[in-house]
């Protein structure tokens, strides 16, 4: 959320650092460049009529191989809450807060992921939605927290949010790849991470990232910066307009 | 066709939005209430979050009331020194009220507390106009039975600050309508509703209030009342939708025109104890709801980042 309200050099200056720190972290040492990838847009924009949107990603790779594709959205601390009987009335009773949880979440593979990775890898690239290692704010017993981190994952996967279903990359020839990267209408703001990588004999071998900018645009965007920025004058102005439309819906009574 | 909201960040079908802001306006219409006790459930129903639903509502609110009070003042129908006094009660009632949301936000127990507040008042409102309407419906058979005094003298009488007010034809004490505007400030602002329906009730049995007067007074006060709502939600938890508030208002217009020709067609009794039905059935379906074992045990609360 608060991605699209840092001023454009900010923006620029934080894209690029994390660009280079995941090539710093992603970048084999063995190899320079395995692969190139691209998005066809970097920006999606929430207007009045967006009932989401798609992405296409592609990108060429020096060889045969493997590429997963993870779109992570910005971190988020999220609370939790569970449920339990008082009194024969169901009431929220616990809660835990967990800090990193990104507020999207979604993978392609040319292959399944287990045929590609050793579980291992897969979780240290924190590939699938079950290895983004979310930790609890507050120290809780394991068991408490890990049945509070399946409820998250799974809420999120219901909202459409994780998108557990692993979606297909494809190639075109050997070295040519593409996928789509579907959004669903409410999906979160702020700047996203598309990480490329390729796989080789069941080892990461090159990364690439590439930043995707989700943000409302046009009137929305001015109406939620609005009420962000000058909630009483908003709150104000909410009113008057309801007093308008009001008064305006009862002129025609007067002809009748 | 889809419209996204801003605050409450969700896309929706406008159409369902048009839609159900007509269903709560020809309510409105036929019955002089706001409508905000159907129309905020409702909007959480089809996937508005709770918060924004609640001050979402209370802005079309404003909306709805003030071209109710304006047809209802062309009538003659408009009592404004009451209207006032109940708005001194009924500003303090908000601020406490909000005061209440936005810590009941932070213990998590909101839609709890929304859901309680909804059976308990929809549960006795309608279950007392339920036996009311029904008793004058037969009293109408028994011609004989001669005409009820206007109102009972009890200890409400005995309270200082008397005050006459004219077009009700009431000397009462002040202090009567700034209580029962205080209790239905601080509801309205904790369930987003004008709490017309239980000031409209409120008006007829306890103030004595003739009943003709009864719905443009209530309105007139929700205004301002609901005004107060929309911008201390605004200013505290950010969760007023003004595009939500228009596009229902957009649809409520054109349900409160059909209503109000189909309600001249009934007659007082029959209206109130449709209204009695229809919000004993609201106050069933929250209630079960509370008690049947929920569909996710898991909801998140809050998202920072």
């Amino acid at each position: 959320m608060s991605a699209q309200h840092a001023g454009v050099s900010e923006r620029l200056a934080c894209r690029s650092f994390v660009l280079v720190a995941a090539l710093l972290f992603c970048a084999p040492p063995a190899r320079a460049q395995g692969l190139v990838a691209d998005l066809t847009s970097h920006l999606i924009a929430i207007t009045t009529g967006f009932t989401g949107a798609s992405v296409v990603l592609f990108g060429a790779t020096d060889g045969p191989g493997d590429v997963l594709v993870a779109v992570r959205g910005p971190d988020r601390e999220m609370t939790i809450r569970r449920k339990s009987r008082v009194a024969g009335v169901w009431v929220n009773t616990d809660q835990l807060t967990f800090a990193n949880v990104p507020s999207f979440y979604a993978v392609a593979a040319s292959r399944p992921i287990e045929a590609i990775l050793p579980p291992a890898t897969a979780a240290f690239y924190r590939l699938g939605s079950t290895n983004l290692r979310l930790e609890a704010q507050t120290p809780a017993p394991s068991a408490v927290t890990d049945a509070f981190r399946t409820a998250l994952e799974r809420v999120q996967q219901q909202a459409g949010l994780f998108i557990d279903r692993i979606g297909k990359v494809d190639f075109l020839g050997e070295r040519l790849f593409r996928t789509t990267i579907a959004f669903p209408s409410n999906v979160p703001t702020g700047t996203y991470l598309v990480e490329v990588f390729l796989v080789r004999d069941k080892d990461v071998v090159s990364g690439q990232t590439t930043p995707l900018v989700v943000s409302k645009v046009g009137i929305d965007a001015a109406v939620f910066e609005f009420a962000g920025r000058q909630p009483g004058f908003y709150g104000a102005i909410a009113v008057l307009t309801a007093v308008v439309a009001g008064w305006l819906a009862s002129l025609p009574v007067r002809g009748a | 066709m889809d419209i996204y909201l801003p605050i409450a960040e969700v896309s929706l079908d406008i159409f369902v939005l048009l839609g159900l802001g007509a269903a709560v306006g020809f309510l409105s219409g036929v019955f002089g209430v706001g409508g905000g006790f159907l129309l905020t459930p409702l909007l959480i129903f089809i996937g508005v979050p709770p918060t924004v639903a609640v001050a979402s509502s209370a802005n079309q609110l404003v909306g709805a009331s003030v071209s109710g009070v304006i047809s209802h003042w062309r009538r003659g129908n408009v009592d404004f020194k009451m209207g006032y006094v109940l708005l001194v009660g009924g500003l303090a009632g908000s601020f406490l009220g909000v005061w209440i949301f936005t810590l009941l936000k932070r213990l998590g127990q909101v839609e709890l507390t929304i859901s309680v507040c909804y059976v308990l008042l929809l549960g006795t409102l309608g279950g007392l106009m339920l036996i009311e309407s029904i008793r004058s419906m037969l009293r109408l058979h028994r011609p004989g039975a001669g005409r009820r005094r206007l109102h009972q003298h009890n200890w409400m009488h005995g309270l200082p600050l008397k005050a006459r007010f004219r077009r009700s034809r009431l000397y009462i004490s002040a202090l009567l309508p700034i209580g029962l505007g205080f209790v239905i400030g601080v509801f309205s602002a904790i369930l987003g509703i004008g709490g017309g329906f239980i000031m409209v009730p409120a008006m007829i049995y306890m103030l004595g209030m003739p009943t003709s007067v009864v719905p443009g007074t209530s309105l007139l006060q929700i205004i301002f009342v609901a005004a107060n709502v929309t911008v201390l939600q605004a200013y505290t938890n950010r969760t007023v939708d003004a595009v939500l508030a228009l596009v229902l208002l957009v649809g409520g217009v054109v349900g409160a025109r059909v209503g109000s020709r189909f309600g001249t067609r009934l007659r007082g009794e029959q209206l109130r104890f449709l209204l009695a039905l229809m919000v004993l059935a609201v106050a069933a379906k929250l209630a079960f709801d509370m008690v049947q074992p929920p569909a996710a045990l898991y909801s998140i609360a809050s998202e920072k980042g």
